[in-house]
């Protein structure tokens, strides 16, 4: 077996493991809560008798390892369970149901942000390398420091005061649902993947920036300068290839914040996306809700981290060509 | 490939009046280069020699009209074939590298591109300005590969920078500087890390081929006997001023000056030799591996008499580093025993007592990594007087100054940190650390490899004069040859995990040799200017004798 696929699959081995030791973790941390749905929905009138009644009616009188184990050997399958809102009424819904539109809707925020962001914060980042120190090297750090230092909702109020109420090019909030066209979606989500992007962009910029520079003193860029190779090839050619794994890890991060961890934007532009529905679930303690979006979330992390991995695997000729 | 110009032969390719380089350190600019003049005539080769700071890397760059981040040139004219370097823009600049001027670096493997096929690396600039189509040059290149003597020379080119060896790189590298048939090619230090075997075939390959192409090239080395072989003329730079100049000839006949006198130093050092069978350390049919089959040392038996030096020698990759980690224990023996006065030493470094740890010392090839830069002297050395001897307060400081003395330091360095020291009295300050524990042997890891020749003069001599004593026994690791005709009682020659020969070094230096010390000796850059022919001659001699 090629040593590269041999390392790719013992990653996605350690990657599985580590899913489980999650799923552990948010299972038990969530057992740990105080309260229930239970006395939740019942009130503070409830008594232990229709607690417990309630409580037998969703199962949740069982031990808490049977309950994992059957959560776990179902989430596997993709069953993620039936949302215990509803649950003791006439209609059942069904986790994966509520969550996937919602999913679909953040990843499309997601994909949006980073289709600016990524390429925008490379080709900044290579080209703040280039001219460091200069003027334009000094804006780019700035204004993007200073995006990133300020709090996402004032970003988000800012932009929605330029673009919304002042210049009317969008709507200030972005509500859109299962039918939404995909040009109109597009457009409904322009400002809270705007407001995203102002948030990653410079920790990918700088970071690209910083990769590049410390590679500007290697012995190899002077000789491709003194070979007459132009500056935009130097970096172009001979440095950014070699500088594809520090720049892929930072990536990776910042796309998993992008779909973890946008709960504030969405609230900001009434986005219904996942993170919303996470915050409902955990002040219902709708577990099985809560439970499901835990575990896309980590997976979300560890599956781009692996990836960037990869990445970082296939760029290096050590490893890819060995001897 | 052939610029149209007429190349007239004898004519000035090169000037350089006056020329001026600062570097920028410490808040101020620096000179580096002192007012040079330098004239280079088409088809010839020119020696710069000199030792570390010398300014001859500045200076030879300088005659590309680059100067590095830090260097500025401050005075002076560059004149290449009609064009004033310094007036000329960075455009006009960039069009002459590469295809009228070459550069071949010190280490090939860090200056290859790791991500890119060597080929595609070699072809760059001629496919870049326009010189060649791409499949001309790359069928140049693989005729160049095969001049150079690269084996596969069709395919080599298909390989990633590392795996092909170090003087493979390098003679990738002049193919690589070669590719736009420039009118110059500067080689700085070009086989200064390679292992002597391998330098001889890469010098032959390089001289060839600049005489094929009666390519004018700038040859910059600190070894004479090298650039011996390689110039037609020789430039002497210290501290950024001209020592000597002179024709190879002249100046290793009649060198006129002290200072070019004294770049023989180590060779002129000499120790008698003086056996013991008093043996302080045995090292009995050791195997170690770091990891997996691959057995780094084979079978390697050792023995070190006491109050004497046992010169370890090989390249790199013999074992001889391992067989330092083997004796001191951070990497225990897979098979075999070590005796330390006759009693077998534990294999793991935390099974040995501290009594044992102090009689084992080791002094490392770099003081700069060796030396903590955050202590000063005074803790650097009474460290171990502390944690072995149990000295504290002012009788540690005593001792310290002792030991100092003994390294001729004086008293006023107790206080310094190691940035405030120069190579060579880091290099003492690492001995004294080693003495400090008073040590029965002590092993030194290529400890003069990284010094200039007067410096590596001063140092050898010191550890001779403490050897003395002290009666400590030194093993002492190194590549050099010159080394070890200065300072060894016995010598191990080792290659590729195994000990190809031990003895006394009177026997091992003199016929008849086992074939690889015989190639490892012939290797050695002599100071004849007619060295390298002779040897290279008599090599193919003895191959068409063995052939017939």
């Amino acid at each position: 077996m090629h040593p590269v696929l041999r390392t790719v699959l013992q990653r996605l081995g350690l990657g599985i493991v580590t899913l489980l030791a999650v799923s552990v973790i948010i299972f038990s941390s969530l057992e740990m809560l105080p309260g229930g749905y239970a006395e939740n929905v019942l009130g503070q009138s409830a008594t232990p008798e229709t607690v417990a009644a309630f409580k037998r009616d969703l199962g949740l009188d069982r031990p808490a390892t049977v309950r994992y184990f059957e959560w776990i050997g179902k989430a596997v399958q993709g069953d993620f369970g039936s949302s215990y809102s509803g649950l003791s009424g006439s209609m059942k819904r069904d986790v994966s149901a509520t969550i996937a539109p919602r999913l679909y809707n953040t990843f499309f925020l997601a994909a949006m942000a980073a289709v600016i962001a990524v390429p925008l914060s490379l080709l900044l980042g290579a080209m703040a390398a280039l001219y460091r120190n200069s003027w334009f090297d000094r804006i780019v750090n700035s204004v993007t420091l200073t995006t990133i230092a300020m709090p996402e909702f004032f970003i988000a109020y800012i932009l929605v005061y330029v673009f919304a109420v002042k210049l009317r090019l969008f709507y200030p909030n972005s509500t859109v649902s299962i039918g939404t066209p995909f040009v109109e979606h597009v457009y409904r989500a322009a400002l809270p993947a705007l407001t995203m992007t102002l948030v990653i962009i410079a920790h990918m910029m700088r970071m690209t920036r910083a990769a590049i520079i410390n590679l500007l003193a290697s012995p190899y860029i002077e000789m491709a300068q003194l070979k007459g190779v132009s500056k935009s090839d130097v970096i172009r050619h001979h440095a950014l290839p070699n500088a594809w794994a520090p720049i892929a890890t930072v990536i990776a991060f910042n796309l998993a914040y992008l779909v973890v961890g946008v709960v504030v934007v969405e609230v900001v532009f009434v986005y219904p996306g996942i993170g919303q529905l996470m915050v409902d679930a955990v002040s219902s303690r709708d577990m099985p809700v809560v439970q499901a979006c835990a575990l896309i979330f980590a997976a979300t992390y560890i599956l781009l981290n692996l990836l960037a991995d990869i990445v970082s695997i296939v760029t290096n000729p050590r490893l890819l060509h060995p001897k | 490939m052939v610029t149209d110009k007429k190349r007239v032969k004898g004519e000035t390719l090169l000037d350089i009046k006056g020329l001026k380089i600062d570097g920028y350190s410490d808040d101020v600019w620096n000179p580096i280069v002192k007012g040079i003049d330098l004239t280079l005539k088409r088809g010839e080769v020119l020696g710069l020699i000199g030792e570390s700071g010398a300014g001859k890397s500045t200076l030879g760059l300088a005659a590309m009209g680059f100067a590095r981040p830090g260097c500025r040139i401050s005075g002076g004219s560059i004149v290449f074939d009609g064009m004033d370097l310094i007036a000329a823009s960075e455009e006009q600049r960039r069009a002459l590298w590469g295809s009228r001027i070459a550069y071949v670096a010190q280490s090939a493997a860090a200056s290859f591109n790791p991500a890119h096929h060597i080929i595609d690396q070699t072809v760059e600039t001629a496919v870049a300005h326009n010189i060649m189509t791409r499949e001309k040059a790359e069928a140049d290149a693989r005729d160049l590969y095969k001049r150079l003597q690269l084996p596969n020379p069709n395919t080599i080119g298909d390989r990633f920078p590392h795996q092909v060896s170090g003087g493979q790189l390098q003679r990738a590298m002049t193919a690589m500087a070669m590719s736009c048939r420039p009118d110059l090619i500067i080689f700085d230090e070009p086989t200064t890390a390679l292992d002597v075997t391998t330098q001889v075939e890469v010098l032959a390959a390089m001289r060839d081929i600049v005489e094929q192409f009666d390519t004018a090239a700038i040859y910059i080395t600190h070894d004479l006997a090298v650039v011996a072989q390689m110039a037609h003329r020789i430039m002497v730079l210290r501290y950024g001023n001209l020592v000597e100049e002179a024709t190879t000839r002249a100046m290793l006949k009649a060198p006129t000056q002290e200072y070019t006198r004294s770049l023989w130093a180590v060779r002129k050092l000499q120790k008698p030799e003086s056996i013991s069978d008093d043996i302080a350390l045995r090292i009995h049919n050791v195997d170690a591996s770091y990891s997996g089959s691959i057995k780094v040392l084979d079978n390697v038996t050792v023995q070190v008499p006491r109050g004497r030096t046992v010169a370890v020698v090989g390249e790199s990759g013999s074992g001889k580093s391992t067989l330092a980690r083997a004796i001191t224990g951070l990497l225990p023996p897979s098979r075999g025993e070590i005796y330390f006065n006759g009693k077998p030493l534990p294999r793991e470094l935390k099974d040995r007592d501290k009594d044992t740890l102090r009689r084992i010392q080791m002094i490392y090839q770099s003081a700069d990594t060796a030396l903590n830069p955050r202590q000063k002297v005074r803790d650097i050395i009474g460290r171990p007087l502390e944690f072995y001897l149990g000295l504290k307060g002012a009788a540690r400081d005593r001792r310290v100054v002792e030991l100092l003395e003994s390294i001729e330091l004086n008293e006023s360095y107790i206080d310094r940190l190691p940035g405030e020291m120069s190579g060579g009295q880091k290099q003492r300050i690492s001995i004294a650390r080693a003495l400090a524990a008073d040590p029965e042997i002590i092993i030194c890891d290529e400890v003069t490899s990284a010094l200039d020749q007067i410096v590596q003069e001063e140092i050898l001599s010191l550890l001779m004069r403490l050897q003395k004593k002290t009666n400590v026994s030194y093993l002492f690791i190194t590549h050099d040859i010159a080394t070890v005709r200065a300072i060894s009682d016995e010598i191990v020659v080792m290659h590729q995990g195994k000990v190809v020969q031990q003895g006394p070094k009177s026997t091992v230096l003199s016929p008849p040799f086992p074939a690889y010390t015989e190639l490892l000796l012939s290797s050695v850059p002599e100071m004849d200017p007619d060295w390298l022919t002779g040897l290279l001659a008599k090599r193919s001699k003895k191959i068409k004798a063995a052939t017939a």
